[in-house]
This record gives structure tokens, sequence and C-alpha cells, in this order.
């Protein structure tokens, strides 16, 4: 197991987890999202390949409401 | 055809709306349609983890074939967090390259930093975006961020939020007569006589979120700032008669008027 900070949360996930499964596993469905692994931002069609490593910092964004 | 021109883009409405502060999504969406509104600002923050497969969307509401998507760095305080805001935008929103910059310098009062505005404008000039920014309504930093390739300058009426309508109208006629992009007002309007006082100073469009958000009908509010601002434009387009001071001019003929009658009254 491995440790990556998501949104500012900890979270245990297993070692070869891909940005895919993590989405996955988050039950993430909004497809509009983006998405950074310490502050580089990871192109969606890396989303399948790219494994997350112990201590990423993970950010997920997406569009709301504001003025 | 009377249309805005923003960067590489054109629009026939000039009224830009915020999608903050509805109650629901889908006031949002009916807000948007009685608006009559072509851009909406969105802002950018991190998912909530662990939704439900049900949660509703913002971008399910709007139709993103009629309405373009202006996402904003609202919260930002740094040149730094409002750059990488809008890269996450922009690869959230398929390569979307028309965006709003405001960089804030005061969480009281959400003024303008201008100093890391015009920073951030630069790099995001750069790195090839679109860059409407908000500023205060000092004329000569207005001139600055259009020097540095900004498509359109966003001026305040007053605070963000406030309701309290043009407090300057020098100072952004100032802008506007010294612009060669759109200057759009942002922020401070309160109902629709301010927008259309905008219009009418030349402001080449509106931009606004709690006044129809706030208003005690939002869908009425929203219908009310699109006609303001249409008035307000053709007024600005049929260029006002000029003021006349302490003389009267009458409407109606001089001449023809009956005799003075020899039979008085009571």
């Amino acid at each position: 197991m491995i440790t990556a900070h998501i949104n500012g949360i900890s979270k245990k996930i297993e070692f070869g987890t891909t940005i895919s499964d993590l989405i996955n596993k988050l039950n993430i469905t909004n497809k509009k999202i983006a998405l950074e692994v310490n502050e580089e931002i990871i192109p969606r069609s890396q989303f399948d390949t790219r494994m997350l490593e112990d201590g990423d910092q993970i950010e997920i964004v997406t569009a709301v409401g504001g003025g | 055809m009377d249309l805005l021109k923003i960067g590489t883009r054109s629009f026939s409405s000039r009224l830009i709306i915020g999608t903050g502060k509805y109650k629901s999504f889908e006031e949002t969406r009916q807000a948007i349609s009685n608006s009559a509104t072509e851009i909406v600002t969105v802002a950018i923050r991190r998912t909530n983890l662990g939704q439900h497969k049900a949660e509703e969307n913002l971008l399910d509401f709007i139709d993103l074939n009629q309405t373009t998507l202006l996402p904003n760095t609202a919260g930002c305080y740094t040149a730094e967090e409002a750059v990488r805001t809008l890269r996450l935008a922009r690869e959230l929103l398929d390569g979307h390259d028309l965006v709003k910059l405001e960089v804030l310098g005061d969480a009281q009062t959400l003024f303008p930093n201008v100093s890391e505005t015009l920073i951030a404008a630069k790099q995001l000039v750069e790195d090839g975006f679109q860059v409407m920014v908000y500023t205060s309504d000092d004329p000569i930093i207005a001139k600055q961020l259009e020097d540095l390739g900004c498509v359109a300058i966003m001026p305040l009426a007053s605070l963000i939020g406030s309701g309290m309508g043009i407090l300057n109208p020098w100072n952004l006629g100032i802008i506007i007569e010294n612009a060669s992009v759109p200057v759009i007002v942002d922020a401070g309007v309160g109902t629709a006589s301010d927008a259309t006082l905008a219009m009418e100073l030349g402001c080449d469009a509106v931009l606004m979120n709690t006044a129809i958000a706030a208003a005690k009908s939002p869908l009425l509010m929203a219908k009310a700032m699109k006609n303001a601002v249409k008035a307000g434009r053709d007024a600005f387009m049929a260029g006002r008669m000029p003021k006349k001071l302490y003389t009267a001019s009458p409407s109606s003929p001089a001449s023809g008027l009956l005799p003075q009658t020899s039979k008085k009254l009571g």
C-alpha cells in the first residue's frame, strides 16, 4: 500500500493504482474534471497509464457555480 | 449586426452572467435562459470525494452549444494560484482558452490586487490564453492590462456582490475612451438601471452574478437585465440628445396655437 493525498485527504491505495483506477474507486462519474499530480497537470490521455506513487499530492477539480 | 467581439469570438448578447449563488442548478439554467446571455462564468474547485453517482453537475445544466463558458479565478490571491487555476480550467474544458482573470487583494472588500493581476495576465497571455481581466477602475492599470494583450478589460463598478451600482462613471468613461478592446463592467451592478447606465456610458458589455441570483425573483431579474443591457446599448448607439441647462425646449409646435380668448373663467 502507498499513501496519496487527494484534495487534501490522505488515502491508502494499492501499489500499481493508475489515475483511472483511482477515479473509479473514488466514484467520480463527472467527466469534466482536471487533475494534477504534484502540481503537474496530467492530460486525460495519460489517466490509464500513469501510476500513482507514495506521497503523491493529487488535486482533482471541476467547474462549479461562480461569478 | 451589432456584435460584441472578444478576442477571436463574437457574441450578439452583451450580458455576461455568473452561475454562483442560485438556489438550484435548475434555477441557474432558467436564469441563463431568461437573460439570453451567451457567456457564463464558472469557478474551478476541488471535486467532492465520495460523491453519489447521481450527484448533479452544473455543466449538465448549461447548453454548451449556445453558451460559452468563462472559467474564472475567483478566490485566488496570488498570480501563481490564478495561473494554476486557469491551466487546470483549460485542461478541464478541452483546451478552451477564453478565461476571466481576477486576483483578489483583500477578503473584506474583494478589491483586486492589480500588481498580482498584471503578473498573472502577462503569463496567461504568453501561455496562449485569451484573458478577460477583472480590475479596479484605474485607467492606467486598465491600459497596462490592455498593452499586455488582454482581450477585455473588466473594471468594477463597485465592490463584488455589493449591488452599489456605478460609483465612478468618470473613471469608467476614461477607461472606455482609451481602450481599443471591449470594456466590460464587472461587479457592483445592483439593478437594471445600473446595467443600462453602464451601457449608456459606452461599456461593451456588463458582467453580473449577485444582482440576478440575489433578487427576490432571479428569473424576472434575469429578464430585466437582458432588457436593461439592450436598452442601454441602443441608447448609446442612438446617441443621446445634448443636455440643456436651465432652458426648456417645447416638444410641441410653437405655431398654430389658438388665439387669446376674451372670456374669463370663473
